[in-house]
């Protein structure tokens, strides 16, 4: 087993005439595992994933892929496959044809296209769906055309730009768990872009936050949810309340991590505050509250008993409560 | 409502009389029987089998034809390198110039082309010897303004074309030639069609242009049929606009097939 990074990145920069990209990036991806490039529009994740695909030119720094430098190489030459956002799918060819045309182009013998093709059909569980056109999918079955024509040149590493933002909502979970499934399963190694921080966070092994062309933080969902190392990624991922401790210091604290109660709870920090507004979501109710004299709060409640009412009523004062350690501290 | 709508058809019926009543009776006076164009004197076939022993006339059609045919596939070619580098490369030396000089044809009075054309020629026979006039200076002529037409064309096309799938094929290997003839090509044909047809059908009947570069011992069909007219018309004629209709119409036909696509 090669233990070194598949890919290595080096003080990589890119700009856009007044915009910079990126801006000095610095990342490794380990074999095998599934890496997420989270961040909002224009921080830069997109020209990331193009950079290690070729088709864009870094103005500096360089990318290393299984080691080696992949400055100059052309985009037809590098042992990367990527699945396009938009899938790109070739509206003149058929399906077969679609996921034939990589190993065309390495001139493997015609037979071993054929079961290749079949095996990389089977894989997206479309058999049968090879003399379709494009044009006569539906979307999810495009998504894994482009999956599938993506996957069948086995390259060293997938790049997966928003795989799943086309899709609606029911057939979006499905196949997030379908990608992590063929990522172990091919034992290949992902590079995911999304905006979308409950895909990240779901799929990834690791994922990195972009911001402004840099990497906030990189680490597991865990440490990125439980320990974020900035106000911004605190406030990036999931829901947090920062709250301003003085002398520079900031507290991030989870709305989960706080317990409601009428009476004063026995905890090491406690506050009063009056329920301004209660968003019922089903699985869990959203309480904002205004803490006296300070911020408006939100805290989480897991429903975890059947009622027809909420615990706490709109305008009624209630006690916060959590332990020292439910919070992350924060220096900027 | 109903008033509305029978002002609307009966507007729409004088419209196709104006455009379309003119071509039907060529059509219909090229089955006349009388000597006169304009005299009716029953049905025959005698012009259709005239126009068939009519060898200055055949052999007439048959030059442009080929003039057609050649200057056409040519304007095609290289309009569709224009037509991609202006599409796809964002800056160059001297961009908007190329883009200009490009369009100037469409622009440009034909008699000017016509006359810088000759000035061309006549100065290349001097000093180089070459080439003569006739049809390979006829081919240039229709070549340098129908190729406008074919890059503009192809520079529409490429221009809502999606990149994407240009990059998706590099990304699976595909050198940029082969990304180019696999990819870009197949999918921007139906353009290239209906360019070639547009440059056959502006070289088949373009008469400016060629009487300025033909030189005196070719004739083209529409310079025969020019000087045919003014020497009296005669039936025939109307049996040559027949058959460059029902040509013309298949030509339009194939053209807007291959555009829908």
């Amino acid at each position: 087993m090669n233990s070194q990074p598949i890919v290595r990145i080096e003080k990589l920069a890119k700009r856009f005439g007044e915009i910079e990209a990126v801006a000095g990036v610095d990342l490794e991806i380990v074999r095998g595992e599934l890496f997420a490039l989270l961040g909002g529009s224009g921080c830069g994740k997109t020209t990331l994933l193009r950079l290690l695909a070729g088709f864009e030119t870094p103005d500096a720094g360089r990318i290393l892929i299984d080691g080696q430098d992949m400055t100059g190489v052309s985009p037809h030459l590098r042992p990367v496959n990527m699945m396009f956002q938009s899938y790109a799918l070739f509206p003149h060819m058929d399906v077969a044809a679609n996921v034939a045309y990589g190993l065309r182009r390495e001139r493997v013998p015609k037979q071993e296209i054929r079961t290749r093709v079949a095996e990389a059909l089977a894989l997206v569980k479309l058999d049968g769906h090879g003399a379709r056109r494009p044009a006569q999918l539906s979307g999810g079955q495009r998504q894994r055309v482009a999956l599938a024509r993506a996957l069948v040149k086995r390259p060293k590493l997938l790049l997966l730009d928003e795989p799943l933002a086309a899709l609606d909502r029911k057939l979006r979970e499905g196949t997030r768990f379908e990608l992590v499934r063929l990522q172990e399963q091919l034992d290949l190694t992902f590079i995911v872009v999304t905006h979308d921080q409950e895909e990240a966070m779901s799929m990834a092994s690791r994922l990195a936050v972009m911001d402004a062309g840099r990497i906030a933080q990189i680490g597991t969902p865990h440490e990125l949810y439980e320990h974020p190392a900035s106000r911004f990624v605190a406030d990036f991922i999931g829901i947090a309340n920062i709250l301003d401790l003085g002398n520079g210091q900031w507290l991030a604290l989870r709305p989960e991590k706080i317990t409601l109660s009428i009476g004063r709870p026995d905890m090491a920090q406690a506050i009063s505050g009056e329920v301004v507004d209660i968003a019922y979501e089903g699985d869990r109710s959203l309480y904002r509250i205004a803490v006296k004299g300070g911020p408006v709060m939100l805290v989480s409640r897991t429903n975890t008993v059947r009622t027809s009412e909420e615990a706490f009523r709109r305008g009624q004062t209630v006690w916060l409560g959590w332990n020292n350690d439910a919070g992350q501290v924060l220096d900027g | 409502m109903v008033g509305r709508a029978r002002f609307a058809f009966t507007v729409l019926c004088f419209g196709y009389a104006f455009l379309y009543v003119p071509i039907a009776l060529v059509i219909a006076y090229s089955f006349n029987a009388s000597r006169l164009v304009t005299v009716w004197a029953g049905f025959s076939l005698h012009w259709w089998q005239a126009l068939l022993h009519n060898e200055a006339m055949l052999s007439a059609a048959w030059l442009s034809l080929r003039i057609a045919l050649v200057s056409a596939t040519l304007s095609t070619l290289l309009g569709l390198a224009a037509g991609y580098v202006l599409a796809r490369v964002p800056r160059f030396p001297g961009r908007m110039l190329f883009g200009s000089l490009v369009i100037a044809p469409m622009v440009m009075p034909e008699v000017v082309m016509g006359i810088s054309m000759l000035l061309l020629f006549v100065g290349s026979q001097q000093f180089l010897g070459g080439p003569d006039r006739g049809f390979l200076t006829i081919v240039i002529g229709h070549t340098t303004f129908s190729l406008s037409f074919v890059a503009i064309v192809v520079q529409a096309r490429l221009a809502d074309f999606d990149r994407s799938l240009e990059e998706a094929a590099m990304d699976l290997g595909a050198t940029p030639w082969t990304t180019f003839r696999t990819v870009t090509l197949p999918l921007i044909a139906p353009a290239l069609g209906s360019g070639w047809l547009l440059a056959f059908t502006l070289s088949l009947d373009d008469l400016i242009m060629t009487q300025f570069v033909a030189g005196a011992a070719t004739q083209t069909l529409p310079m025969r049929v020019y000087s045919s007219v003014r020497l009296g018309v005669d039936p025939q004629i109307n049996v040559l606009a027949t058959i460059i209709v029902a040509v013309a119409a298949a030509a339009l036909i194939v053209s807007v097939r291959l555009t829908r696509r």
